[in-house]
Parts: structure tokens; C-alpha cells; sequence
């Protein structure tokens, strides 16, 4: 009945994306798993995309709360590092500034369109969760 | 249960899920479990541009708490014993005892 396992189990020891609930993107092994999706990841790194850039920060071992998780994709080893266009890397103190930036903008924004949808009397799907 | 039936019956069919930061993937169904976390396999993303970080990915496990809908294709489901496998279980449910 517990085919979640199933599901992790292919996955395992195998390099992939993390995407999390808050839009951040791991890339790193899958080492440990539970039903929840509970993961853990050795050797990650978090890649930040921004406008046409992106940076790569080492982090190492990471441990994610299952409800935290969005998608878990294994990375093709042939497609492994390609980066479409027009992004080019950049160093991670640039990167990080302009996406700080690109994330205060999408939040006002966010929040804006948020109050209009309630002046006409829709409730907001994720309340004021900022979902890239 | 009478979801994750259901949707045993479209492993190995084309679909497209849509998770609720609007990301649409369109991948062959390879299995779903009880919470509904699905997988697929040979995956695109529509609207590609927008999200780099699926390029080089061939299959995803989705959690199923993030979707926010699936596309079918109609020609797989098929109405009459969804409807009948819904009256049964609504049946079912009503005689349980509480």
C-alpha cells in the first residue's frame, strides 16, 4: 500500500533538482528518504535564477521537511549543467542582489493584485506566500 | 481510495499536471501512490522559458500535496465505471457506521 517508497526508491543515491515551496532550487544526492518525502541531500548546491543570470552556491548536506517539497526531478547526466538561454553565470554576491530585488518586486506586486482579487471578493490561494 | 484508483487505471498515459505555482508539466503518468504524489516519466514543461531549472530533468516525483490539477486525456477515462465506482463508494460511505 506504501508506494511512496516505491516511488523514492528509484531515486536514491541518484543526482537531483530539489524545488521547494519557497522557490528555491537544490541540486545534490539523494541519500535518505521517508513516506512523508522527507529528504535527505549530500553534497548540494542551491542554483538562484534572476533575470538573465544565475549562481551557484555550495551548501553541503541538507535535510527538508516533506511538506516543504514541490517537485523532485532526476537530472538527465546527458542534459547534466546545461543552462538554457540567455541565462549566464554570474557570481553568487551579484546574483543574490538582483534576486533580492526581483523578490521584493514580485511580492508588491503580489500584493497589489491580492488586494484587488479581495475588493472583488476572492480569497487568495497561497496568502501571501511568494511561489516561484 | 476511490481517486488513487482511478487514477491506477491512467499509468502509462499522457497527462499534464499544473502544481499551484502555475508550473504545467506534461510527462507520462508512471505511478501515484495514497497521498497522490505522482510521477512522471519523459517530462516537458510548458512554457520553458520561464523555468530553466526543468531542462535538464527527464522524470519528476510531484508531491501531491502541490497540484493543483490534472490534465487527461479524455479518451482514457472512462465515464460509465467512474460513475459507478463513485455510487458505490458514496454507498459505501453512507452505511459505514460512524
Amino acid at each position: 500500500m506504501f508506494t511512496t517508497a516505491a516511488q523514492l526508491l528509484d531515486l536514491t543515491d541518484k543526482k537531483l533538482l530539489l524545488v521547494l515551496r519557497d522557490g528555491r532550487k537544490l541540486i545534490g544526492v539523494l541519500r535518505s528518504w521517508d513516506q512523508f518525502a522527507n529528504l535527505m541531500l549530500q553534497e548540494t548546491v542551491e542554483r538562484i535564477y534572476t533575470k538573465d543570470v544565475y549562481a551557484d552556491i555550495q551548501r553541503g548536506i541538507y535535510i527538508v521537511r516533506g511538506e516543504n517539497v514541490l517537485l523532485l526531478g532526476e537530472i538527465d547526466l546527458d542534459k547534466d549543467d546545461y543552462i538554457p538561454e540567455p541565462y549566464r553565470k554570474a557570481s553568487p554576491e551579484e546574483v543574490h542582489q538582483l534576486h533580492l530585488k526581483e523578490m521584493q518586486e514580485s511580492k508588491r506586486s503580489d500584493k497589489t493584485r491580492q488586494s484587488k482579487l479581495k475588493e472583488l471578493g476572492f480569497e487568495v490561494e497561497h496568502n501571501g506566500e511568494i511561489l516561484l | 481510495m476511490l481517486f488513487f484508483s482511478f487514477f491506477k487505471t491512467l499509468v502509462d498515459q499522457e497527462v499534464v499536471v499544473e502544481l499551484k505555482n502555475d508550473i504545467s508539466i506534461k510527462g507520462t503518468l508512471k505511478s501515484v501512490d495514497q497521498y497522490l504524489n505522482i510521477k512522471l516519466d519523459d517530462i516537458g514543461v510548458l512554457e520553458e522559458v520561464r523555468y530553466p531549472h526543468m531542462s535538464s530533468v527527464k522524470n519528476v516525483f510531484i508531491r501531491g500535496s502541490v497540484v493543483r490539477y490534472v490534465h487527461l486525456p479524455a479518451a482514457a477515462v472512462d465515464t460509465a465505471l467512474l460513475e459507478d465506482a463513485t455510487r458505490r463508494e458514496a454507498e459505501q460511505q453512507a452505511t459505514k457506521p460512524r
